[in-house]
């Protein structure tokens, strides 16, 4: 009895070290944010502060961070929203007509370094004016969302049974109507994960952004990234900015838990 | 009877359709363009024209060694941040793999690592090894050790960059081995335990063996990011002190958007991406072995 006791105490003390290693570096970013110059500059470092906001009011006040957050948000929801109107009739043709070598097609663009488009990108888009516009970066973007939602959406509509287009086309509807009114509206688990993966991914994208975008289509990344190079020792805003970019991401996971793990971790398993 | 409608018999071909001429236009093609500028000495901030000089963008590039070091330190960084990620997120897997009060919301922590922005997760890691304020020195001066200078150094600067991306994504190698036990059959065990088996016979002789393709699998996925891994570099270091951190991805980028030497920069993406599909179908070829 006493020694599973103390076998159950060594396990939660692993799984708390755990927790906290996974954790510190969001505690320190969270409470560096919340800290005055002399506390984040202080040796040693603080552990107990007086909390102050001003952080947040400067980098909200003077930076642009709002409009970002508006490019971020509509790069990320255009380029997941199309991306599933042209991923969700090809995922559905991979898993009904098995088309293997097409699903293999578009996951290329899973393992292609983004930098090897990025360069034609920025040639061709310079070209024809379409530098730093929502354009530019939506099309950019969609290369991300377009394969997790094809790599998804492919396996959850291989799990949905076949039987249910039948039974309709028996009864005289054609495939695509079957598709659009018993499939997709049975499909809201896979959408779901497939919609919140491909917009997180989005919305943490740095490199597209960085080449196609200046200062009218900046996105979040972005705005960071150059709040750091011009602003090195403003340490507590800089951490306010980062919590301000996690935040929706973060939320996101929470929320939707169960979905993200799954988008995560399926393929891997089934091998 | 119904007479099948044009769009119903070439379904097959028009559902798919939109997404293929996608991928065409916005990766194929591009991805030519790249191969042919590759033979080209085309450099935009020259002003001369685009001139075919075949294999001599080719020859430059691998004359020079910033290139060559830059391949070694790709190959360095991900051999250490994928084993250490598969070692590691494994061993955590198994201690996870039970009941336990709490594993719910363990498991939402190991989620968040993998969905934070990397930009911002390179700058908040830049203010921990931050030589003088760094919360890393303050760790290493409690237990009693000298301080380290981590990326402002060139001998730390890729171990240091290697926490940073094992931190980032031992979780996520954790809940794919985790889904993989989760699914193993029961039958193997209780077997066992009938002839005996103690539970480290069990461990080694039945759980890891059944595990490993997953194990392979999560290492393949992470092996083709961590060749190409971009945004924690450039954010913490771009490329420095020096040259000392300058990976394929980041010199590529170097050479593309910042000298403009578009294409010797097209050489780097073409052995980018080369050692990319070499690393993942030389992995893909070990899962199979060990599925077998």
């Amino acid at each position: 009895m006493k020694k599973a006791r103390l076998v159950d105490l060594v396990f939660y003390l692993v799984i708390i070290s755990m927790a906290m290693i996974v954790l510190f570096p969001f505690l320190w970013m969270l409470s560096s944010s919340f800290k005055t110059q002399v506390d984040i500059i202080a040796w040693p470092p603080r552990f107990l502060f007086k909390p102050t906001l001003q952080n947040y009011t400067r980098v909200f006040g003077e930076q642009d961070f709002f409009k970002y957050f508006i490019n971020s948000s509509i790069v990320g929801v255009s380029a997941v929203g199309l991306s599933l109107l042209i991923g969700l009739p090809a995922a559905y043709s991979i898993a009904r007509f098995a088309q293997k070598r097409l699903s293999v097609f578009i996951l290329v663009a899973r393992l292609m370094p983004g930098i090897s488009f990025l360069l034609p990108w920025y040639i061709i888009f310079s070209r024809i004016g379409l530098m730093d516009s929502y354009a530019a970066l939506i099309l950019s973007h969609m290369l991300i969302a377009l394969p997790v939602i094809v790599w998804i959406m492919s396996s959850y509509f291989e799990g949905v049974p076949v039987e249910l287009e039948e039974s309709a086309m028996v009864d005289g509807a054609t495939r695509q109507k079957a598709f659009m009114s018993i499939i997709l509206p049975l499909s809201g688990p896979g959408i779901v994960t497939a919609t919140t993966l491909s917009f997180i991914f989005s919305w943490n994208n740095f490199m597209f952004s960085q080449v196609l975008s200046m200062e009218k289509t900046k996105t979040l990344p972005i705005a960071v990234y150059n709040f750091v190079s011009y602003a090195e020792v403003d340490w507590g805003g800089v951490m306010a900015a980062a919590v301000a970019i996690m935040l929706p991401a973060i939320l996101l996971t929470m929320l939707f838990q169960k979905y993200v793990v799954k988008g995560l971790t399926m393929g891997a398993v089934k091998g | 009877m119904v007479k099948t409608g044009f769009v119903e018999k070439n379904l097959r071909i028009l559902f798919p359709l939109p997404a293929i001429a996608f991928v065409m236009v916005m990766m194929i093609f591009p991805v030519a363009y790249t191969v042919f500028l590759s033979f080209t000495n085309w450099n935009l901030t020259s002003g001369q024209p685009l001139g075919l000089v075949g294999l001599r963008s080719y020859a430059r590039v691998f004359g020079e060694p910033r290139f060559l070091m830059a391949i070694g330190r790709t190959f360095l960084f991900t051999t250490l941040a994928v084993g250490f990620e598969a070692v590691l997120g494994t061993i955590v897997a198994l201690f996870l793999h039970r009941e336990f009060f709490g594993k719910g919301l363990m498991k939402l922590l190991l989620l968040l690592p993998l969905v934070a922005t990397p930009v911002a997760i390179g700058i908040v890691w830049n203010l921990f090894y931050d030589p003088t304020i760094g919360l890393a020195n303050y760790i290493l001066s409690v237990i009693g050790l000298p301080k380290s200078a981590w990326v402002s150094d060139a001998s730390t600067v890729i171990g240091a960059l290697v926490v940073v991306d094992v931190w980032q994504w031992t979780p996520m190698v954790s809940l794919i081995v985790l889904a993989g036990l989760a699914g193993l059959s029961h039958e193997p065990y209780e077997a066992a335990r009938v002839d005996g088996a103690t539970e480290r016979q069990i461990l080694w002789g039945i759980t890891l063996p059944m595990v490993m393709p997953t194990i392979l699998t999560a290492m393949i996925l992470r092996t083709v990011d961590a060749l190409k891994t971009f945004d924690i570099i450039f954010a913490m270091t771009g490329g420095g002190p020096g040259y000392a951190s300058e990976t394929l991805n980041v010199l590529g980028f170097k050479y593309s958007f910042e000298y403009f030497k578009m294409g010797q920069a097209s050489v780097i993406l073409v052995v980018l991406f080369l050692i990319v599909l070499g690393c993942s179908v030389l992995i893909m070829k070990a899962r199979d072995r060990a599925q077998v």
